[in-house]
């Protein structure tokens, strides 16, 4: 189930004053089961490229293969591949529409071709796994708090089972209470389930805490990809393209040149307090 | 998909054209327009393609942006072609045919008709490619002021004008990724009978229109935060001056419109009509 981008391309609006060249050579593979961060500047390309992986945006030239089946050949499934490939865009909220928030949940199942029976038993399931309480099932989406409307929203890309999740900026707008709970909901999908989870986010703390691989974009081009670690080493060329690496990195940089003997590639709090004790009690 | 609706909307360059007082280009458009119906001669129509060739080139725009925007009339354009080339009687007859005949007069009505059409539709687009919208309605606001006499709300007018154009794009944007959101949650927009790509759009228009309501209620709570009231006693942060330029090409376009209908009346009848 492994999605792998070769020399891809796009460009918005090709031929007049608004021609943008968007994506540029982007190369990429991302193996099933994966939970990896994109992570860039506002027009570094990140909400362009993860339009691609379900077939929305067609790449002005390239291949894009998942499951090793390129997705620009003539006659392939884009349908099943968006059933596959869940997209969960910014501000998701704003995609909900129907009477009460289970029937718009139903809405992804209800389109796959599902019997009802199933499309409720799915919306159920997806409502429970992002925690929405069950009481507000058959209320009107519309009148729900900001981070409800956004776990129904997301819940509504769930009930498709899709095999990867796509989130783009799913923290935007949040308090940071509710931040933490969506993402470390996120994190506990991916361990149960098992999906590769692609998580945008222009906040490094955000995707330090969460993410096994980071993918930094600038300009349309991939810059950095590795795990954490390796990225946050690259601190000085991150604040070159507006970008930083979390605070613990520069507080770890600063202590080893005040001559304390420790490693700087810690990318948590937790992990960075364990460190600073350890040369303690060296 | 929808980024490539062009009517109306703006192409940023930096020319001359670009550059004058949204005044002189409405008014200059508008006296472009009445020169196209104040004379039927090749001569006129000759000058009026030179003077509009002209503007085009000086303002920058591509041509190709300019005939895009005839894709919307073209239907309109051959409606009045056929009915003109048929229906209108006089002069020799070239063409016979059961009960279709062209005659001389019916062929250059057809074709003087589908020029005027298409320089009108150039003409006015060429105005909104050179002017952005805002300064367009401020343009209209400035002409339209002597009406506030006659108890014209001109001011409320040319604000939900200019409101209405800068939604727009927002909205058009909105609903490209409401499409796209839908289409990602396996939403089939295309397939299907008109009703089931009637109900199909439900899931698009519901939340377009809370969106719009949702932003409509944003802007009025920011003009109000801001002590909007109205036009009364309300100054501008970049007033319409006229500057050389401007009066410029106010003498250019009226030296335009005076040969133009010079040529209809003095020129001699047997060395205009073909």
């Amino acid at each position: 189930m492994s999605i792998k981008l070769e020399n891809l391309n796009y460009t918005y609006s090709p031929g007049n004053a608004y021609e943008k060249h968007a994506l540029k050579n982007v190369n990429l593979e991302i193996p099933h089961g994966q939970f990896v961060g994109i992570i860039g500047h506002t027009g570094s390309g990140k909400s362009t490229l993860i339009q691609h992986l379900n077939g929305l945006m067609k790449a002005t030239s390239g291949a894009l293969y998942y499951d090793g089946k390129n997705i620009y050949d003539e006659g392939y499934d884009m349908k099943a591949l968006r059933s596959q490939v869940g997209l969960v865009f910014q501000y998701p909220e704003h995609q909900l529409f129907e009477v009460d928030v289970l029937t718009d949940v139903c809405f992804g199942p209800k389109n796959q071709g599902l019997s009802e029976e199933e499309c409720l038993k799915r919306a159920k399931e997806a409502l429970e796994l992002v925690e929405f309480p069950e009481k507000y099932y058959h209320q009107s989406p519309f009148e729900l708090s900001g981070g409800q409307k956004r776990r129904a929203a997301i819940a509504g890309v769930l009930a498709m089972k899709p095999k990867v999740l796509v989130l783009d900026e799913p923290t935007a707008g949040l308090d940071p209470k509710g931040r933490d709970d969506i993402l470390d909901q996120i994190e506990r999908l991916h361990k149960e389930t098992g999906m590769t989870v692609i998580l945008v986010s222009h906040s490094m703390e955000d995707i330090a805490r969460y993410v096994e691989r980071i993918i930094v974009m600038n300009h349309g081009e991939k810059l950095f990809d590795g795990m954490p670690k390796e990225v946050f080493a690259h601190y000085k060329e991150l604040e070159q393209v507006g970008l930083a690496a979390p605070q613990v990195t520069y507080m770890m940089h600063d202590l080893k040149a005040q001559g304390m003997d420790v490693r700087t590639d810690v990318t948590t709090i937790e992990e960075a307090a364990d460190e600073i004790m350890r040369c303690f009690h060296d | 998909m929808i980024r490539d609706i062009t009517i109306g909307q703006y192409y940023p360059a930096k020319s001359s054209i670009h550059r004058l007082d949204p005044r002189v280009k409405i008014v200059c458009t508008l006296l472009f327009l009445i020169s196209l119906f104040v004379q039927n001669s090749i001569l006129g129509y000759a000058i009026a393609t030179v003077f509009l060739a002209v503007v085009i080139k000086v303002s920058k725009v591509p041509l190709k942006f300019i005939v895009r925007g005839l894709k919307a009339i073209v239907i309109l354009l051959m409606f009045t072609v056929v009915m003109n080339l048929f229906l209108t009687k006089g002069g020799e007859e070239i063409f016979g045919f059961w009960i279709f005949h062209i005659s001389e007069q019916g062929l250059r009505t057809s074709v003087f008709m589908a020029v005027r059409l298409i320089y009108l539709i150039m003409g006015s687009s060429l105005m909104t490619f050179t002017t952005t919208p805002n300064s367009l309605t401020d343009g209209i606001e400035s002409l339209l002021h002597p009406l506030n006499r006659f108890h014209v709300p001109v001011h409320e007018v040319a604000m939900m004008m200019s409101i209405a154009l800068r939604f727009i794009p927002i909205l058009l944007e909105e609903t490209d990724k409401i499409m796209k959101a839908q289409i990602a949650r396996g939403a089939d927009l295309e397939s299907g009978n008109i009703i089931q790509k009637t109900k199909a759009m439900v899931p698009i228009l519901v939340p377009l229109f809370v969106s719009a309501f949702r932003r409509a209620n944003d802007l009025a709570m920011a003009m109000e935060a801001r002590c909007y009231c109205g036009g009364e006693g309300r100054t501008k942060m970049k007033p319409l001056i006229y500057k050389n330029r401007d009066y410029m090409a106010y003498t250019v376009t009226v030296v335009y419109l005076v040969l133009i209908i010079g040529i209809g009346r003095f020129v001699p009848f047997k060395l205009w009509i073909f």
